[in-house]
């Protein structure tokens, strides 16, 4: 018995220097090594029960639409995926009609415009990516639909980013159309400030502070980034409640099984 | 085995292709020892989880496209639109990186027990082929999102092969299909990638043929003598092995539900831009040990102008070579370790060393995964050589001086002896 | 414990039948979760969440005059729309006494009798017959011919003279308003 106690704490301790290289190894280098880490936010979909708070998911993308489309495609969202925040078919009918969309040809070989629908994704606001870049001081605004998967601890980086722009401390030179982000790697982002107090005026009264519609906006780009998340999280409970029962099952077989020879 | 107990439709069909036989012989009766222990559950894992990459994969194929204008947009489709075409990418993503756990997990527990001497060297052999094609597989594998990292670490990785002296330009070219990695290389390497598995698979067939002819290691790593000592696979191992599956899918399944891009970076998720270099370019965690190894060989090395073939060795080249080296070493382990014992029980000196061989592994992993700076590249070093000086020096010494305890007479012996202790 | 003798081997048996259960009721949960576990692997195999959305059009029919045909791709198919006037309405229910190969009445063929709503298929070998743009041939029966094999169908897309078996199919539809209606 003792010795198959040693054995489980070497293999548990073996177990656990492994994770704790796997995380001291896995937090990413930073640039200059000055940037600091974004402050950890609460979010209504981390955790294992975590889902998407649809009332902050619908501001965000009234945020989304009102402030960030300008310059932010979302190309990887289709109108009809909305149903996943609490839309219904008419209001998304709604908010794809008010969209313009290019097709074609038609019988003369033209492209033509006409209104959105649920099936299209969400307009870019460039024709392409150089157009993009040539319209914004040479660096193309990137597309949002992943952006909280494509940035570690992306949620919270991206709260802290937009609500990170600050003066530049003394001695730090802030070179033309460059702007000073606190947690920026590197701290000169392109993009300019782009929300004010007040700036979108809420559907449902909340106040629209910058900290507010920054919370929402990410809430928001983290469904678009990852709608399947509850779905993932629910099947995932069921799954891990099956193979925990299940393997005790097997255990007590195995148990069983070998008697005659323990 | 009695004729008389098969049905007959049973015995028509193993008279005329002995399937039910031979299953009888090598999975039912099939004699094993009777001391295995949870190590050894490693090797049926691998192949269960063979299974399971290959058929997430097959699945994956019916909605991919390998074209660097659709990839990434088609593995979004998948994530987005295909029915399940989450958890079938989440699966085969987390997959890949519970393959390499599993079989990094099985050689280790190899060299700890001795399992690679007489008579299974070419067990080990095998195996080390089978990690080779894996590292292939995986490799090209992550290249087919089309991402940052797809991108880019395929650009360094093939820029390799041109450390080669007088070939190594044309052996790239040859490689890309282009002038840089682009349409034609994703291409081919989504049909080698589609190819590699089912080499996999061969070589699978014959690691196990050759375990069957000499029967499996155990932890005392003496010979399996008498009836005493063994017991059929079917029902024990069977049912361990499916104990031991339980307890492997709860861990993958956390990883699948619950942490799906832990063991991913997060630069793949931009599409691939060959005008952008990402800050830090880090290829999959099971690559990180030999790309610190890679990376070791800085070009201010001063032994290079002394090396007799300095006018062709450059630092790339030297760590290419060490890179392939390192695993290629390994297949030399059955004559580098000269011990008449097997396993690490009874060596306890050879045991330290495995530990700190292991460590070293450990360490060098999370060199990789740095950048390249400070104090990290004198660790990389030092953690390299000592990979080497461990596999050359400390192995074929140590097992050839120290003087093992002596093991049991036998394995029924030591499991009694263990009963009444 | 009772002081009787332990009659023959039942506390054997109950042992049998403990491991007994636990063996079926093991395999049992095994087989039910392997069965959830397959599901999500055929599933993907249908149609996606993209491909269902292209699986219902709708169609703006204002800008359809009288006499008109229109031709909308639905489900990667042709759908013929045509606006009937009152003379191909009436030379419909008229066919509805005729000998027809494949019977059918007009008015079970639409919901509004000036609608007529068509997969643009040939029933006999697939192709798209002529007869929607203005110009084109409508063969004897003044509806629809298609030059493959020389297929005749009528005013309300029925087939009359030629190979094909069975009338132009009519898919499912409804109107979502007098001037607005959804295939599919």
């Amino acid at each position: 018995m003792r010795n198959n106690m040693k054995r489980l704490m070497k293999t548990t301790i073996a177990a656990l220097a492994l994770f704790g290289a796997a995380a001291f190894a896995s937090t990413p280098a930073q640039a200059a090594g000055d940037t600091p880490k974004p402050p950890k936010q609460s979010w209504s979909f981390s955790g294992m029960f975590g889902t998407f708070d649809r009332a902050a998911a619908q501001r965000g993308l009234q945020v989304y639409r009102e402030v960030c489309s300008g310059c932010h495609s979302l190309r990887l969202v289709h109108f009809r995926q909305l149903a996943g925040i609490g839309y219904k078919e008419d209001q998304i009918k709604a908010i794809a009609a008010e969209v313009d969309v290019q097709d074609g040809p038609n019988d003369e070989g033209e492209m033509f415009e006409r209104k959105g629908l649920p099936a299209d994704r969400f307009p870019s606001p460039f024709e392409n990516d150089k157009a993009a870049a040539a319209a914004n001081n040479g660096k193309a605004p990137p597309d949002l639909s992943l952006m909280t998967k494509a940035r570690f601890n992306g949620p919270d980086y991206l709260h802290a980013l937009i609500t990170g722009f600050a003066e530049a401390p003394s001695g730090v030179e802030v070179p033309d159309g460059g702007n000073y982000n606190t947690y920026f790697p590197g701290h000169i982002i392109a993009m300019a400030p782009p929300l004010a107090d007040d700036g979108v005026e809420y559907q449902d009264g909340t106040k629209a502070t910058v900290g507010q519609m920054a919370k929402d906006v990410t809430t928001f780009l983290s469904w678009a980034a990852e709608p399947e998340l509850e779905e993932r999280k629910s099947m995932g409970i069921k799954v891990l409640l099956f193979l925990i029962f299940f393997t005790g099952l097997l255990f007590a077989v195995k148990r069983k099984i070998w008697e005659d020879v323990h | 085995m009695s004729n008389k107990q098969m049905h007959p439709l049973i015995q028509w069909i193993d008279y005329r292709l002995p399937i039910f036989s031979f299953m009888e012989h090598e999975l039912h009766e099939y004699p094993t020892p009777k001391n295995l222990n949870y190590w050894w559950n490693f090797g049926s894992l691998a192949g269960i989880v063979l299974v399971i990459m290959l058929v997430t994969g097959i699945v994956l194929a019916m909605h991919y496209t390998a074209h660097v204008d659709y990839a990434f947009d088609s593995v979004e489709r998948i994530m987005r639109d295909v029915n399940y075409g989450w958890l079938m990418r989440y699966i085969h993503m987390n997959g890949g990186s519970m393959f390499f756990i599993v079989v990094y997990i099985h050689m280790f527990r190899g060299l700890y027990y001795g399992s690679y001497q007489a008579p299974r060297e070419l067990l080990w052999i095998l195996g080390v082929f089978i990690l080779l094609a894996m590292m292939a597989t995986a490799f090209m594998g992550y290249v087919l999102p089309w991402g940052q990292m797809s991108f880019w670490g395929a650009t360094v990785i093939t820029n390799l092969f041109s450390a080669i002296p007088w070939v190594g330009d044309s052996i790239v070219t040859l490689l890309w299909g282009g002038f840089s990695v682009d349409n034609p290389t994703l291409n081919r390497f989504f049909s080698l990638h589609y190819l590699m598995p089912f080499v996999i698979v061969g070589l699978v067939f014959v690691h196990l043929w050759a375990l069957h002819m000499h029967k499996s290691n155990n932890p005392l790593g003496i010979d399996a003598k008498t009836d005493q000592d063994c017991i059929p696979f079917h029902p024990y191992y069977t049912v361990k092995d499916m104990f031991g599956l339980g307890v492997f899918l709860i861990f993958f399944a956390y990883f699948v539900f619950f942490a799906p891009n832990f063991f991913g970076e997060p630069d793949n998720y931009i599409p691939a831009n060959p005008l952008q270099t990402p800050p830090h370019i880090v290829p999959e965690w099971y690559f990180l040990p030999y790309y610190a190894i890679l990376r070791a060989f800085t070009a201010d090395f001063f032994l290079y102008s002394y090396t007799p073939i300095a006018w062709i060795m450059t630092a790339k080249l030297a760590g290419v070579i060490s890179m392939f080296a390192s695993i290629l070493l390994l297949l030399l382990m059955p004559w580098l370790d000269g011990s008449k014992v097997k396993s690490s029980k009874f060596r306890p000196v050879y045991r330290m060393f495995f530990w700190i061989f292991f460590i070293d592994c450990i360490v060098l992993g999370v060199v990789g995964g740095k950048p390249p700076e400070g104090m990290w590249i004198y660790i990389g070093q030092a953690t390299t050589t000592y990979y080497f000086i461990h596999l050359l020096i400390v192995v074929p010494i140590v097992s050839r001086l120290e003087r093992p305890k002596t093991p049991p007479e036998s394995i029924s012996a030591a499991v009694t002896q263990q009963a009444e202790g | 414990m009772s002081d009787t003798a332990d009659p023959a081997g039942s506390a054997e048996f109950d042992e049998q039948t403990r491991r007994d259960f636990l063996f079926t009721t093991t395999g049992a949960v095994g087989a039910v979760g392997a069965a959830a576990a397959v599901w999500p692997f055929i599933d993907q195999m249908n149609p996606a969440a993209d491909t269902l959305a292209l699986a219902s059009t709708e169609v703006d029919l204002d800008a359809i005059e009288e006499g008109q045909s229109i031709t909308v791709v639905w489900r990667g198919k042709p759908v013929f729309i045509r606006h009937r006037s009152a003379a191909e309405i009436k030379a419909a229910t008229e066919g509805d006494k005729v000998d027809l190969p494949d019977p059918a009445t007009d008015a079970s063929r639409v919901k509004q009798a000036k609608w007529l709503i068509l997969v643009g298929v040939c029933t006999h070998l697939g192709c798209i017959p002529l007869g929607n743009k203005s110009g084109e041939a409508r063969g004897d029966f003044g509806g629809w011919f298609c030059p493959c094999h020389g297929s005749h169908y009528d005013t309300s897309g029925r087939i009359r003279k030629g190979p094909a078996p069975l009338n132009l199919k009519v898919p499912s539809y409804e109107f979502l308003s007098d001037a607005k209606v959804k295939i599919g």
